[in-house]
């Protein structure tokens, strides 16, 4: 019983903070600062939902994000699942030191790399665009992924790949037919953290995006805090419609989500 | 060409030759001599310090409930993991909203007009004293339900037989956990320490968002620093060279920590 009083109240001290967020977004402006503090909102009202979906071409940046990390992830699943098969499978001249580079890249602080990252982006004409965004993006993500893959795809017993080139099969066949069908558990994995770091990051995003209109969430969402400073009912029914798709996308797939954080972790 | 990319990546960062050409040994004496920053490393060690410490013990804490526990495993971890997953953007602005400094912001009033702990209203954010308050408890926060997952899985595999066999020699619980359970964990918990304080060091964007760094540089970490410098002083070189002592802090930490985690004896 005691065990439960603790866990329940850590549970609220979690939770509390997002069922204030929601409240506040239910607030009228005249109420976000009204003193007692209300977890229930006085009069609620929809309209900063309505309002931050129309303003500030808030639309635009879902869509941006939605597309920057639906391809994101895409590319990540596909390249990282091909280096680790790769990895996994083949001998070829300089896997071990370029095996090594990747795992060095996995454990450096990404933001540490953001100045010779921008000086490599504006050399090659990668700043301000939406699929430059991307590139970085995949390349962030994919050495922990194919990190992930690798260690799954050598489990594979070997003998299915002889009895399919037996029959004949090329290794685009046995990548294609055998091992991308039998990883599924870890590819949904690997799609989960991928579109969790693109749906997510700002920093970048920040630096790189100079026009209003390609903003993905995370920035716009600092920049609405920036112009409407105290309307935190507005900045927070935005911030509500950000994080809704990846809560939604936690809750349904947590059982992947937290085992792939555990070989993560554990292998990491 | 993806791969292309991500290899030229690697060429800029780790073939010293190249980064010296642009940068020079100028720079790291420069930070040698720079206060700010030896502030805003003073204020990563302690932002490392403090949350590290909170999320192993809160996590560890929740773990060892969540491990004993028959019911509702599936839905507290699932509670407890929400912060996890939560952008930074939105939570920092969350919690600077929490701590915001009129009577209304919800922290002061738990604290004065609910609690009683505290006589007046602080300006948490403003106070060179507390800025720090609101980045430190967001750590904390953010992180717990990570460390717990990772315990929970540590947990789940230490074998039955080591609780059975203690329980009958007649130990208690808590003498279970403290003379089995804790010592089976000690190598989880370098693992953790070294991924959390790695985590650590990459404190910007709360920082940013919360504080700005302020007030005075009260609340500048290294990187918010190198940012800075960065991006609104264009001084490329200087960051560079401060990212580089920052990699090389990295570095060190982990492999001490890496050190104790083989030289721990298995159980």
């Amino acid at each position: 019983m005691l065990l439960y009083t603790v866990l329940i109240i850590g549970a609220i001290a979690t939770v509390f903070p997002f069922l204030y967020m929601i409240s506040t977004s239910l607030k009228g402006a005249v109420y976000t600062f009204e003193y007692p503090p209300r977890l229930m909102p006085t009069e609620p009202t929809l309209h900063n939902f309505v309002a931050a979906w129309t303003s500030k071409r808030f639309d635009q940046y879902f869509l941006n994000s939605l597309l920057v990390t639906l391809s994101t992830t895409l590319l990540v699943v596909l390249f990282s699942s091909m280096m680790a098969f790769a990895f996994a499978r083949f001998q070829f001249v300089f896997k071990q030191p370029l095996y090594y580079s990747i795992m060095i890249f996995m454990m450096m602080p990404a933001m540490t790399l953001i100045v010779p990252q921008f000086m490599l982006a504006s050399r090659l004409n990668l700043l301000n665009s939406l699929p430059g965004l991307v590139l970085v993006y995949v390349a962030q993500n994919l050495p922990l992924n194919t990190f992930l893959l690798r260690g799954f795809l050598e489990q594979v017993p070997r003998e299915l790949e002889e009895a399919a080139r037996i029959d004949g099969a090329s290794s685009w066949d046995i990548y294609w037919r055998i091992m991308l069908p039998l990883s599924k558990p870890a590819l949904a994995t690997a799609a989960i953290f991928s579109s969790l770091g693109a749906w997510d990051e700002y920093v970048w995003a920040l630096t790189v995006l100079n026009d209003p209109n390609k903003r993905t969430l995370p920035v716009g969402i600092a920049a609405f805090h920036g112009v409407f400073y105290s309307d935190w009912g507005l900045v927070f029914a935005a911030s509500l419609i950000a994080i809704a798709p990846i809560i939604t996308l936690f809750i349904i797939l947590q059982r992947y989500f937290i085992k792939g954080v555990i070989t993560g972790a554990i292998k990491g | 060409m993806v791969r292309a990319l991500q290899i030229s990546f690697f060429d800029w960062n780790i073939v010293p030759g190249q980064v010296s050409e642009f940068v020079g040994l100028n720079n790291y004496v420069r930070t040698i001599h720079d206060p700010l920053f030896w502030l805003s490393l003073k204020n990563t060690v302690m932002y490392a310090a403090v949350t590290v410490s909170g999320q192993l013990l809160f996590g560890l804490l929740v773990a060892l409930i969540l491990d004993h526990v028959s019911r509702g495993r599936v839905f507290f971890r699932t509670v407890y993991y929400l912060p996890v997953v939560t952008s930074w953007v939105v939570v920092s602005l969350l919690f600077k909203y929490l701590f915001n400094a009129s009577p209304s912001g919800l922290v002061n009033y738990f604290l004065v007009d609910i609690l009683h702990v505290l006589s007046t209203h602080i300006p948490w954010l403003n106070e060179p004293k507390t800025a720090f308050v609101a980045i430190y408890c967001l750590g904390i926060w953010k992180g717990v339900g990570w460390t717990m997952v990772i315990f929970l899985a540590a947990l789940q595999s230490i074998p039955e037989e080591y609780h059975d066999a203690a329980s009958i020699d007649g130990a208690s619980g808590w003498q279970i956990i403290r003379h089995i359970t804790l010592p089976l964990l000690v190598p989880t918990m370098i693992l953790v320490m070294i991924m959390l304080t790695i985590g650590a060091f990459q404190a910007y964007i709360q920082v940013a968002l919360i504080t700005g760094g302020g007030p005075l540089h009260r609340t500048e970490v290294l990187l918010s620093y190198m940012y800075e410098r960065a991006f609104r002083d264009r001084e490329f070189g200087y960051a560079a060279a401060i990212s580089y002592v920052l990699i090389g802090l990295v570095f060190l930490i982990s492999q001490v920590q890496l050190r104790l985690l083989k030289s721990e004896p298995m159980y």
